[in-house]
């Protein structure tokens, strides 16, 4: 039964792959690799139960919290085209 | 043809299409969200050969850590890469034979996972026999690690201590402390607000986890690192670097990167002044293998403490810069 | 026979969240607009993935293992629609809008705006 949810979870790794090369617009690009990266999250703990060793669920709960951080820190990158903060035009903060 | 096969051949031919999405995709932001990609096919797949702590360092690193920090730089740089103007004719075809050589010279190794291969017959049987008893921790890979193979780890250590400040040199580690003249930018996002403080004290949490669990499960120092910074990541992201820099100065990430080092180091010079050799842990504790623990202990924490301080430090340097080119321009 | 049930159980959830984890995918890759992609891809992040790990719990009975897909379904509860209020926060922010459907119900062509030809 594990084997029928890996494939399920391989095509629709394949889908959203196939997303993120079309996606026109780069929010396609950013809800396919969200959505990739739960799949992932799927595919390895399903995969652990297959090979008999739950053990792996440690790398699931990490990579759900990454997901996310993934996620915030690409859509900040393309709203504010920075990662730190914005200088404040009119106080005059300049350069580093 | 097994199910086992079946997943193989599939994360290959992800890794392969993937890469090759990588090469002919122009749009650098779109290339930066592939190579998270693969860095998680890759994680699936180390997976799936049962390298566990493998796996967890590179869904770590490669899939979480790289991508913000890939971004961070791309801020400072073009949008598009630019087209190649001249024919890569010559590389291609030294490559190409280079890659040839290597595949005749693979045709001599042994066969994948063949229990006759040397590999087996040396050192892995006496690793996998003696650490129930010399070291008496049940993951044989963080034995291996962090005493076996201690002063690897220590090479390992100094070469992300190196990087880290390597990084620091060139960006610049006297950037200004917070001022008060920079706006935060996602002030008003009350979402993203509210899950973050949800989810950083749970974050932490399971950094000290993976960072104590290294003997029993997944887990270990290296991991554990890059979570922590994890965590001091998302809150500069959603509460500003200035606020992040409050919490957790430039200074004193700096004086954390060495620190880690240092207790590594330390441990060896421990064990000097005992009177085994450098890095012998069995002259910690009551008897050798209480001692082993503690060494194992006491260098996993040194490990995490310089690797969380440098992916720190590094985030700190890429995202407080100016960005060079303008927005129009971009 | 507990077996056997804990067996059909986990077998039925799973099956079911597979078959949702599908229609999501699909959904992602066959809708015609960013913000119905978003609501199928929504479908997999939170009806898959709890129907997933709600069968593998079953499977693995009361141990630290179903703690642990505890926490993962209780991070994927917070972090999913967080995800995808934010990045449609941003798209709509940017100026992305739903295109409007035309009179005879089929979808127009992807809309070309600012925000769209961002690569």
């Amino acid at each position: 039964m594990f084997s029928a949810t890996v494939a399920a979870l391989l095509v629709a790794m394949v889908l959203a792959l196939a997303r993120l090369y079309m996606g026109p617009t780069l929010y396609d690009r950013v809800l396919a690799a969200n959505a990739f990266g739960t799949k992932t999250v799927l595919l390895i703990g399903v995969l652990g139960f297959l090979t008999g060793r739950p053990d792996f669920l440690d790398i699931s709960l990490l990579y759900a919290l990454l997901n996310f951080i993934g996620t915030i820190a690409v859509l900040k990158f393309f709203r504010y085209r920075t990662l730190g903060d914005r200088v404040d035009p009119e106080r005059g903060g300049g350069q580093r | 043809m097994t199910i086992a096969n079946v997943i193989d051949i599939a994360l290959l031919v992800f890794l392969g299409l993937t890469a090759f999405a990588i090469l002919k995709l122009r749009a650098l932001f779109a290339v930066v969200m592939l190579s998270s990609v693969f860095s998680l096919v890759s994680a699936c797949l180390l997976v799936h050969l049962d390298a566990v702590d493998v796996a967890f360092t590179e869904a770590a690193v490669g899939a979480g850590i790289s991508t913000v920090l890939m971004l961070a730089t791309l801020a400072l740089t073009a949008r598009r890469e630019k087209a190649s103007t001249r024919t890569q004719a010559l590389p291609l075809i030294v490559v190409f034979l280079t890659g040839l050589a290597l595949v005749y010279g693979t045709l001599d190794m042994p066969r994948f996972g063949d229990p006759a291969a040397p590999i087996h017959h040396h050192v892995a049987p006496k690793y996998i026999h003696d650490t129930e008893t010399e070291i008496g921790i049940p993951n044989i890979v963080t034995a291996v690690l962090a005493s076996y193979r201690g002063f690897d780890t220590l090479g390992e250590v100094t070469v992300i201590f190196t990087a880290g400040i390597g990084v620091l040199l060139l960006l610049g580690a006297f950037i200004r402390e917070p001022d008060g003249l920079k706006i935060q930018t996602m002030h008003h996002h009350l979402v993203l607000r509210v899950v973050t403080k949800v989810l950083i004290g749970p974050i932490l949490l399971f950094a000290l986890y993976v960072q104590a669990h290294g003997d029993y499960g997944p887990g270990g120092g290296f991991q554990a690192g890059v979570i922590f910074a994890a965590a001091f990541i998302i809150y500069a992201l959603v509460f500003g670097l200035e606020n992040a820099r409050l919490a957790l100065p430039g200074h004193a990430v700096r004086v954390l990167v060495a620190c880690g080092v240092l207790l590594y180091g330390g441990v060896g010079i421990v064990s000097i002044l005992f009177g085994e050799n450098y890095l012998n842990y069995s002259v910690l504790g009551s008897t050798p293998v209480h001692g082993q623990h503690w060494g194992i202990l006491l260098v996993e924490f040194g490990v995490g403490l310089t690797v969380s301080a440098v992916m720190v430090s590094t985030f700190y340097a890429f995202a407080g810069q100016n960005p060079p080119i303008s927005d129009e321009d971009w | 026979m507990s077996a056997l049930l804990i067996d059909a159980a986990s077998w039925a959830l799973l099956v079911l969240g597979s078959i949702f984890v599908l229609i999501g995918a699909l959904g992602l890759v066959r809708m015609p607009d960013f913000y119905t992609r978003m609501h199928a891809a929504g479908i997999t992040d939170t009806l898959g993935a709890d129907l997933i790990l709600l069968g593998l719990m079953v499977q693995a009975g009361f141990s630290l293992v179903t703690v642990k897909l505890v926490l993962i379904g209780a991070f994927l509860f917070f972090t999913s629609p967080t995800s995808t209020h934010a990045i449609a926060n941003a798209a709509y922010t940017a100026g992305l809008r739903a295109s409007p459907m035309d009179e005879e119900g089929d979808a127009p062509d992807e809309g070309g705006d600012s925000a769209g030809e961002r690569p």
